[in-house]
């Protein structure tokens, strides 16, 4: 089964959760001077619901279209068929960097985690010139510190928590 | 009108907005360049800095100086290296590129300057012209006309997205409404689907769904296949001056799909992208003999069609924005959020309520293109040298800027989290080929269209509001006509498609 077809079911699956929050959970909250009105919060979920089965129903069965290879997108455009190809360690390396620039953020400050971030950032991605990596890295949060902290007026913690 | 355009004189000529609106192009052209950053990304990445400023006005002159310049900068890196930062210029590249490899990329980004301003320039004063009129109609609606007229738009947005797609993207919309209904609600003030998460109380932040559905997956991609940032020589940039019969030739293209550039632009849905090929599409096939020939090689009508119709598109997207408080593309569906967080309504009431905005934002119009045509032709040989930013900087800092935006805005780390975890969804449904934009776009809209039709349900007691009221009715029809008739040509189409293969 095609990859689109899986992302269909998984949508189902989210609806029928959803449906299931909306149709015998929500209500139970419900004031009773509420249940008067002509509609409650859970309406527009429950359409919601009905609208995404039947829809998502119709991409998961609907025939396959002969889909026209279009010239203009034949390069740049990624090839599930080939996935080996890519460089899918180095966006998964990555992606795990994003998530620890969001959990070092508070605890490490502002401007180590981003030049942290910058840097290592650069090394998976194959960069070997630590010597100019880390000023270019140390220059550009220094800056970005500054345009927001001080001319946006944004608070952000520059320094470790516990230098503070 | 006159007494409309002096206000926005006034508004928009004070030396703060000026010095905005040469900011906002020098930014968006210089980031629009990066192959990746779409004017999406980039308008997303400037929200935090234009909320910033405070005055609507001078924010969304900022934001629409950056939306210019981003579409003027991905027809830079479209010419030189062949590598469309923005799908709206991916036609430009099929003339562009081969101008630039035959020693003319200076000629062919002058052509693609000129084409731009005129489309702009020309886009903007139709809009002065029809905005006024599509806001007197806009104000017959009331609340069920305008859930009607949300559903309209959002199936149109399905319906635009292209033969086979139609289904993808009403799921995408469907999930962006769901998306949107998340947090506490407007109608009872009771969280909703929140799951007694904390971080969710107020719902997802629409910087972070932004952020995370364009700029992260653009990024992760250009990661994983570096082909697509394919880097070269930029080669020598002469020959700035086009000839007489140049001029003469692409004048009646720029004409021409200015017009049509606008008008497909005012659609919900279709936007740059589609007005730019089709712009392209409608001139080759009206070129005659040798000039059709010349399509695809290096020609400049090829370049002009798409470059004048993209701009006047960008320009026509403002109509339903400004006057319907829809959004009839992801970019200005990023620009109603910033006006919502900067307590500005558009709609019908905006041109009455706050003509300052309307106006300023129309005269900003004509001062970007200007502002674009004057900077960016000088700079042009310098504007190349930026593509030259290796590949191992540029991506970090890519998401480093996408980490920043949805950080600045919240001051949460969560933030950063959800927008991760998103991104990465975001990644793979672009994998399979769905649109994200209708995404977006209803996540936008689905708070006003719960908003409008539970008012619309309350004043009727009940859903025969659909029936009492005959434009209603019509618009309701026309959204389920927009989004069964593709299907319906699709599904004849196969028909025939079978027939011929049996031989019949």
């Amino acid at each position: 089964m095609a990859l689109d077809r899986w992302i269909a079911l998984a949508f189902i699956a989210l609806c029928c959760v959803y449906g299931y929050a909306a149709f015998f959970t929500m209500d139970d909250s419900l004031p009773p001077i509420l249940r008067r009105n002509p509609i409650w919060p859970s309406t527009f979920p429950k359409m919601l619901t009905i609208a995404g089965i039947i829809v998502g129903m119709v991409v998961l069965f609907s025939p396959k279209s002969a889909a026209k290879a279009d010239p203009a997108k034949a390069d740049g455009v990624i090839d599930l068929s080939r996935l080996g190809d890519y460089h899918v360690g180095q966006a998964l390396a990555l992606i795990g960097l994003m998530l620890g620039y969001a959990l070092t953020l508070r605890p490490l400050g502002f401007l180590g985690s981003t030049v942290l971030f910058l840097v290592l950032g650069a090394v998976i991605l194959g960069e070997r010139k630590l010597h100019i990596l880390i000023p270019v890295a140390a220059l550009a949060a220094g800056s970005i510190w500054y345009l927001v902290q001080e001319v946006l007026g944004i608070f952000l913690r520059p320094w470790p928590t516990f230098l503070v | 009108m006159l007494e409309g355009l002096l206000i926005g004189l006034a508004a928009a000529v004070t030396p703060f907005n000026l010095v905005m609106v040469v900011l906002g192009c020098v930014i968006g052209t210089l980031i629009g360049m990066l192959p990746g950053l779409g004017p999406m990304s980039i308008i997303a990445i400037m929200i935090p800095v234009a909320i910033g400023l405070g005055d609507p006005t001078a924010a969304l002159i900022l934001l629409s100086g950056v939306y210019y310049g981003a579409i003027f900068g991905g027809s830079t890196s479209s010419i030189l290296l062949n590598a469309p930062g923005v799908a709206g210029t991916v036609a430009t590249s099929f003339d562009g590129y081969p101008m630039a490899r035959k020693g003319q990329a200076g000629k062919a980004l002058t052509i693609a300057a000129i084409a731009s301003f005129a489309g702009g320039t020309i886009g903007a004063i139709l809009l002065m012209i029809f905005a006024p009129a599509l806001s007197t109609v806009a104000l017959l609606f009331h609340s069920a006309e305008y859930f009607a007229l949300m559903v309209v738009g959002l199936s149109a947005i399905a319906a635009f997205a292209g033969t086979g797609q139609v289904g993808k993207a009403l799921m995408m919309t469907i999930l962006g409404l769901m998306m949107g209904t998340v947090g506490e609600g407007a109608l009872s003030n009771m969280p909703r689907f929140t799951f007694g998460i904390m971080e969710l109380q107020s719902g997802f932040s629409f910087i972070t769904l932004a952020m995370a559905m364009f700029a992260l997956p653009e990024a992760l991609f250009l990661v994983m296949n570096p082909a697509r940032a394919a880097q070269g020589d930029s080669g020598k940039i002469t020959g700035l001056r086009i000839s007489r019969d140049e001029a003469r030739a692409i004048a009646p293209v720029i004409g021409r799909q200015s017009l049509q550039g606008f008008f497909i632009g005012v659609l919900p849905g279709a936007g740059a992208t589609i007005a730019s090929f089709l712009g392209y599409a409608v001139e080759r096939n009206i070129a005659k003999g040798a000039e059709q020939e010349e399509f695809g090689k290096g020609s400049i009508k090829g370049l002009a069609a798409p470059e004048t119709a993209n701009n006047a598109a960008c320009t026509g997207s403002f109509v339903p924005l400004l006057t319907l408080g829809i959004p009839g593309s992801g970019t200005t569906a990023i620009l109603l959020g910033a006006l919502i967080a900067l307590n500005v309504t558009p709609g019908p009431r905006l041109m009455t309520d706050e003509p300052d905005v309307f106006w300023a934002v129309i005269i900003s119009m004509y001062i970007g293109n200007l502002v674009l045509l004057v900077l960016n032709l000088p700079l042009i040989p310098y504007i190349a040298k930026i593509l030259a930013i290796p590949r191992n900087y540029l991506i970090p800092f890519i998401l480093f800027f996408t980490l920043m935006g949805s950080y600045i805005g919240q001051n949460n780390a969560t933030e950063l989290l959800i927008l991760v975890g998103f991104g990465v969804v975001a990644t793979l449904l672009r994998f399979a080929d769905y649109p994200l934009a209708p995404l977006l776009i209803g996540f936008i809209l689905g708070t006003m269209l719960e908003d409008n039709f539970a008012r619309a349900m309350q004043l009727y007691q009940g859903v025969g509001f659909i029936l009492e009221r005959p434009m209603t009715l019509a618009l309701l029809v026309t959204a389920a006509l927009l989004v069964l008739l593709p299907s319906y040509r699709a599904r004849r189409a196969r028909k025939r498609a079978e027939g011929v293969a049996d031989g019949d």
